[in-house]
């Protein structure tokens, strides 16, 4: 079962773009998995230490880009001592196929999670085909 | 992105940079479990007392467990991911599992006194150092 095995630690992966930040501050890729079930294509992201209200999800034709914010004000006053990972914004971005409905696309988060879930459009959603 | 504040940037690169500089120190490998384990935590110093915070997404409150003893932090819980049924996985990068480290303060903590915060997947533990480990002044007389 997966729930028996011992979590390991991963490096975060830094975000790699050909565009340039205006910002001198980090972003990192976060995990994500991507599930499909007969009616949706859901998406789950990690990013730990984001709040509501810093996550912008934006669909500009068929790109789906996430950028997640963190709020560093909670780290004034302390002062690091040891460190095992680094803190930084997560960006990341998908591109949809034309089977995803883009006027049905939710979002919740939840300790540190978020999943986006695409409603796929009626004509990809398998269906049975009556034989007359 | 129009209006560009110099100063909060700054404080995150400082903090980057800050961080960066401890990534290979070997502070905390005397524990029972040291660097390399799951999750993995930056300790912070307010004052006299320590802040331990790691990065705990998709876990719930009830699925961590805090112990504290002597100058030893114990995290341990189980992460898990969960699907529906008829899903088919088309990429996996989340890890699910269980863990469980003791990290080794070099003070003692006042255990009565801890308090542990999970938010947004960011778990905070706040360690007081306990009353009778603080340096006393001595007059020089």
């Amino acid at each position: 079962m997966a729930d028996q095995q011992e979590l390991t630690v991963r490096d975060k992966k830094e975000l790699v773009t050909k565009e340039e930040k205006t910002v001198p501050a980090r972003y990192y890729v976060p995990n994500t998995d991507i599930y499909e079930t007969p009616d949706a294509l859901t998406l789950v992201m990690e990013i730990p230490g984001v709040e509501k209200k810093d996550i912008s999800v934006e669909l500009e034709n068929d790109r789906l880009r996430v950028e997640a914010r963190i709020d560093f004000s909670k780290y004034e006053g302390i002062e690091p001592v040891y460190t095992e990972y680094n803190v930084g914004h997560y960006a990341r971005a998908f591109t949809l196929s034309n089977k995803i409905d883009k006027e049905n696309i939710s979002a919740q988060v939840e300790d540190g999670v978020l999943t986006l879930t695409l409603s796929k459009v009626k004509e990809a959603q398998p269906r049975r085909i009556t034989i007359s | 992105m129009a209006v560009l504040l110099p100063d909060p940037f700054e404080a995150l690169f400082r903090l980057q940079q800050g961080l960066d500089a401890f990534r290979t120190s070997d502070w905390l490998q005397s524990g029972p479990s040291g660097a390399g384990s799951y999750p993995p935590l930056n300790v912070f110093r307010k004052d006299d007392d320590f802040v331990v915070i790691a990065e705990v997404p998709g876990i719930n409150k009830s699925a961590l467990e805090i112990e504290v003893k002597g100058s030893t932090l114990r995290i341990a819980g189980t992460k898990s991911v969960n699907y529906s049924e008829d899903a088919s996985l088309h990429r996996r990068e989340r890890l699910a599992g269980r863990f469980d480290r003791a990290v080794t303060l070099p003070v003692v903590i006042d255990a009565d006194n801890v308090r542990a915060e999970s938010r947004d997947g960011i778990l905070v533990v706040l360690l007081p150092r306990a009353e009778r480990d603080k340096p006393k002044s001595v007059r020089v007389e």
